[in-house]
């Protein structure tokens, strides 16, 4: 398979990615140069073959029902959270208006 | 004292807990040889501070008697993809440049509480991804090594390209790498360093910038078999944080280190013969088989089929992967943001994202986003996640003949940096021999073996069963004796 | 079979529903960090590292948000998959911090499943039916965006980023908006029986996305619309009203209805194309490759079905069938948690003060308190304390009518004192002098002086004229100031009369 510079335009539209039409272009052949390499793998029959799943048998670990056991990983720490944020006001991240 | 720097994690442990020299001294000699180093590049920020405050901590342990902790007084270098608390962490991407995070990841605070002290955030390439270190927003790395009669910078190898320039350069002891297809095993294969890549689950991801989370895994690079296995014991560890991590007792590997290899034997995986690869590298890698044979070993001939997919499906894998954890890069709640007059919320999305991911990062994302869109989702990722299978099975069936495996670590020696930019697959086959043991999540290391014509060093790879980093260790220490690589790069920064 | 139709300039037009109920998990800490999630805290302060998808922050799940979606699983005679994953589903939105949501779309917890919606004449729903219920499964709520506090920005509150929801996919078995809102409102109660959510529709912790489409009967499922996160079982039927009638109008002017997300207006009653996500979505769902398979154990199922409560269809069955309660008032008692809990903790204190079998006295309990208790309450306004309104003090009231010492009209007038001066009934009953006199004495007494001052009754009564016994009844009750026991007057009036 191999992807048109429309499609590439549409995959970065997808990903949140802006190209301009001369990155586009420089995309579309390195694209499809992976691309086509990566198609070999259709050589491999895979029937009866299971996807990866864990990588090291290991099983899904829960965790117990409890609020801020560890402040690595609980809440109250509103500081630490919009330290770095590029514009917070009031307690709250700040975008642009949303218009929903 | 300018000979500290040319001491490694052991010895500097030890001197300091016997008194030899100060913790202070030691982290006064690197910082002065960080300092002194900004033409590698290897270093994104420096923090003599903290090394000073560690090393002071240690020191006054050490007054009162108290245990100084198996990194107790050594200074280390910080790959700059770990979270360090207060000090800047970038993943060397624009996307994050300023970003000061306010916790510390797991992997680095278990180093400090064994009492090692942090040089500064080392150069990488942007979120990982690169296998020369030419993909980092604040520049290249050079290697300390030169071509035998050439002046070119030569790649450190990558993504943890800062970490093996700066251990070789000994302006560190040792430094964190992480792997996710060979970023710490090529990087130290090109500059003549060790580096071990743990079990998958091992090192905790907790704080650590994610690339491929079902790939990436930290792993020390320090210049012996011996500070790998101390440091690594400091690094890895059951964390509650990280739903992958392996609920295991670290084993002391540095106490069982055993280079005798009587009754075990190594396998040697036939498709590593790939056309393409260097002649001396096949060469030491002969010789590899002949030191482990000298150590005890029973050589025998393994087969691992799908070695040639391995790499195909790591670059369908570790880009799907990527375009979605990449995805928080967003500029709403830390980072960059770029903000266009009069843009909407999403065309802020584009156009930071734009702005703060390089050109190989944003290929990734692109591949990643475009194997796991509609349509395709089953060609190509399902059809991975089935290689991948394939490949860990092949290993499985390996171990059933033979305790460890000896393969080159890369397919050549380093090249100069620039050189092999003109297409994105060239730089990916870097990887060859490192991949696969990366797709099983199995504990691999690099040791280096010998320096080739070029007076450039070459590695060789030694990959375990699953949890035998034991076994890993032991089959380095092996040839780290027998091959008694102690060749430096001449000193040119 | 549902008769709702749409009338069209083209004919009948049938209405094909289907719902998925976002309904927050009831937990301490969100579904994969520690941070809180309760309702209502100051913006951003219930927001973990994690929650903020913070550079190399993990998700961990929460056993407990597990363990409801599997009890929640188990009460809809579901499929329980002891195999389940967690996908990515990928998208951008600025109350998205990680860029993509953790939900299950190849492997869900919950498999198929049922609800029964009942037969509800006043509501329109002709017969009980079975509403299938295709899936449950377990997902990150997002944060919240507020648009209205500064004149070019939204703000961001990430609280609620992480809160464990279960997304209850029911299959397009529903034909009319009362059938859409009772299955709503069964959802609610068993989800509230089994205490894995709240339904607290106000605070957000239940809502649904309402698919509609038309058709005309018989014909294939027409093109769909999804109205998001509407929080009213009146709303939900409302949005289907409209989205119906707009879709039928839609056709018929020879157009085509989109498959889009739209918003419902509450003010208008209308819905509206949802302009943030108009651009077709291509997910990119994958297995979240910072989880491993979730695997349910024997022993962890065997704990969810223990824990389950005795659901609403097994209640109201007993409840008929054990109790002898009518339909009716078991469908009522059943309806709400505080409704049956109240009536069974009323009906025990009753059966133990009235010393007789909880089947015996079920009837009275029912009626006292789907009906006469809350007359008095209504009729008390605000003067009612409820705090007054006990268990035992109401036992006290029915002990006392089942013996016969008061009549209707004083347990009403009893439990108005209590309820708004509080006191024991038997004391008041005393103290006011609220009591029916059953003291054979006083009234045969009272029947003999009217026997006497009325013998024409007599005669007439005892010549055939039955009638005239309520008139003796009246005289009785008269004389006794309506403190006899009609019991024992009708019984002495029978042996004096006869």
């Amino acid at each position: 398979m191999s992807v048109t510079r429309e499609e590439v335009a549409k995959i970065a539209s997808l990903a949140r990615i802006r190209m301009g039409e001369e990155e586009l272009e420089r995309m579309v052949p390195e694209l499809n140069g992976i691309l086509a390499w990566v198609e070999q793998l259709g050589e491999v029959d895979c029937s009866g073959v299971e996807p990866m799943t864990a990588v090291i048998p290991n099983t899904l670990r829960l965790r117990d029902d409890v609020v801020d056991a560890d402040p690595k990983t609980g809440g109250g720490r509103r500081d630490d959270v919009l330290a770095n944020a590029p514009a917070a006001e009031h307690g709250f991240f700040g975008v642009p208006k949303v218009i929903e | 004292m300018t000979e500290l720097t040319n001491l490694g994690v052991k010895a500097i442990r030890d001197g300091v807990a016997d008194g030899t020299f100060t913790a202070r001294e030691v982290a006064e000699a690197f910082n002065a040889a960080v300092a002194a180093a900004s033409e590698l590049n290897a270093f994104i920020v420096a923090t003599p501070d903290h090394a000073l405050a560690a090393a002071d901590a240690v020191d006054a342990k050490r007054a009162k008697g108290e245990d100084l902790g198996k990194m107790g007084g050594v200074p280390i270098g910080m790959k700059d993809l770990f979270a360090t608390k207060g000090v800047q962490t970038t993943a060397a991407s624009h996307i994050l440049e300023g970003f000061t995070p306010e916790y510390e990841s797991t992997v680095s605070q278990n180093l400090w509480d064994a009492g090692a002290g942090m040089l500064g955030k080392l150069n990488l390439d942007q979120f990982a991804m690169g296998s020369s270190n030419e993909t980092s927003y604040f520049g290249n790395v050079a290697s300390p090594w030169k071509k035998d009669g050439t002046n070119a910078a030569m790649s450190p190898g990558g993504s943890s390209g800062g970490s093996s320039s700066a251990v070789a350069a000994r302006i560190a002891p040792a430094a964190t790498g992480t792997d996710t297809g060979g970023s710490i095993r090529q990087p130290a294969a090109f500059t003549g360093i060790c580096g071990i890549k743990p079990t998958y689950g091992r090192c905790s991801r907790w704080g650590v910038v994610a690339f491929a989370s079902s790939l990436d895994q930290a792993g020390p690079m320090a210049r012996s078999v011996e500070d790998c296995a101390i440091m690594l014991e400091a690094m890895a560890g059951f964390d509650p944080k990280d739903a992958t991590s392996l609920q295991m007792d670290v084993p002391a590997w540095e106490a069982g280190l055993d280079a005798d290899l009587k009754g075990k034997k190594i396998g040697i995986p036939k498709e590593y013969r790939m056309d393409g690869t260097d002649e001396e590298i096949l060469k030491s890698w002969e010789q590899g088989k002949e030191w482990l044979h000298d150590a005890g070993a029973e050589i025998v001939d393994v087969s691992l089929p799908h070695t040639k997919y391995a790499l195909p499906a790591y670059y369908i894998v570790a880009p799907a992967e990527a375009s979605s954890n990449l995805a928080r890069y967003d500029g709403v709640r830390y980072g960059l943001r770029d903000l266009p007059d009069g843009a909407g919320l999403q065309d802020m999305y584009a156009a930071t994202r734009a702005a703060g991911f390089g050109d190989e990062v944003k290929r990734r994302i692109l591949i990643g986003t475009y194997v796991l869109s509609a349509g395709f989702y089953d060609a190509y990722y399902t059809q991975a996640q089935k290689i991948r299978t394939l490949v860990a099975k092949d290993f499985a069936q390996a171990f059933g003949q033979c305790d460890a495996i000896l393969a080159p670590t890369t397919p050549t020696a380093s090249f100069p940096l620039g050189s092999l930019n003109e297409d994105p697959l060239t730089m990916y086959l870097n990887d060859v021999f490192a991949v696969p043991a990366s797709l099983a999540g199995l504990p691999a290391m690099s040791v280096p073996a010998t320096l080739n014509a070029d007076g450039l060093p070459l590695g060789l790879q030694i990959v375990g069963k699953p949890f035998d980093e034991q076994g890993v260790l032991d089959t380095g220490l092996a040839i780290q004796q027998r091959a008694g690589f102690d060749a430096k790069p001449d000193k040119w920064w | 079979m549902s008769s709702y139709r749409i009338q069209g300039a083209t004919g009948e037009w049938e209405v094909v529903i289907g719902l998925e109920v976002h309904a927050q998990v009831t937990s301490n800490a969100k579904l994969f960090s520690g941070a809180a999630t309760a309702f209502g805290a100051e913006p951003n302060t219930q927001v973990s590292l994690v929650d903020a998808a913070m550079p190399g922050m993990l998700p961990v799940p929460n056993r407990e948000c597990i363990r409801q979606a599997v009890r929640t699983g188990m009460a809809i005679e579901a499929e329980i998959n002891t195999y389940s994953r967690f996908d990515r589903k990928n998208y951008f939105y600025a109350d998205l911090p990680q860029g993509y949501q953790i939900s299950q779309l190849y492997h869900p917890i919950v498999g198929e499943g049922q609800l029964l919606i009942e037969a509800d004449e006043k509501a329109g729903i002709a017969e009980d039916k079975v509403i299938g219920i295709e899936r449950i499964h377990v997902e990150q709520d997002a944060g919240k965006l507020m648009h209205d506090q500064h004149p070019t920005m939204s703000y961001v509150d990430l609280n609620r980023s992480g809160v464990a929801l279960m997304e209850i996919v029911s299959k397009p078995d529903m034909r009319s908006p009362a059938e859409a809102g009772a299955y709503v409102r069964k959802l609610r109660a068993i989800l509230r029986y089994v205490g894995s959510c709240d339904g607290n529709m106000e605070e957000g912790s239940m809502r649904a996305d309402v698919n509609v489409s038309v058709r005309k009967p018989g014909e294939e499922f027409g093109t769909r619309t999804e109205t998001k996160n509407v929080n009213s079982v009146r709303f939900v039927m409302q949005v289907i009203e409209y989205e119906a009638n707009r879709q039928v109008d839609v056709i018929e002017n020879g157009g085509k209805v989109d498959q889009e997300t739209r918003l419902f207006d509450p003010g208008t009653g209308t819905t509206r194309t949802m302009r943030s996500k108009e651009d077709a979505h291509d997910y990119r769902y994958f297995p979240d490759p910072d989880l491993l398979p979730l695997e349910l154990e024997e022993d962890f199922l065997a704990e969810c079905r223990a824990s389950l409560p005795e659901l609403p269809d097994a209640k109201r069955r007993r409840y008929e069938n054990d109790l002898g309660l009518t339909p009716y008032n078991a469908r009522e008692l059943t309806a709400e948690v505080e409704t049956f809990a109240r009536f069974e903790t009323l009906l025990a204190a009753a059966a133990a003060k009235i010393g007789k079998g909880e089947a015996q006295v079920a009837t009275q309990v029912a009626n006292w308190a789907l009906s006469v208790a809350p007359g008095v309450m209504k009729s008390l306004g605000d003067e009612a304390n409820m705090a007054n309104a006990t268990a035992e003090a109401q036992a006290g009231i029915l002990a006392m009518q089942d013996k016969g010492e008061i009549s209707g009209g004083q347990a009403k007038e009893i439990y108005e004192i209590v309820l708004r001066d509080g006191g024991e009934p038997e004391k008041i009953a005393d103290e006011k002098g609220l009591k029916q006199v059953s003291d054979t004495g006083a009234i045969e007494e009272a029947i003999d002086a009217i026997i006497a001052a009325n013998g024409d009754k007599v005669e007439e009564y005892r010549s055939g004229k039955d009638k005239l016994f309520g008139f003796f009844v009246g005289q009785t009750m008269k004389a006794m100031q309506g403190k006899a026991n009609p019991a024992v007057v009708n019984q002495i009036l029978k042996d004096k009369l006869s």
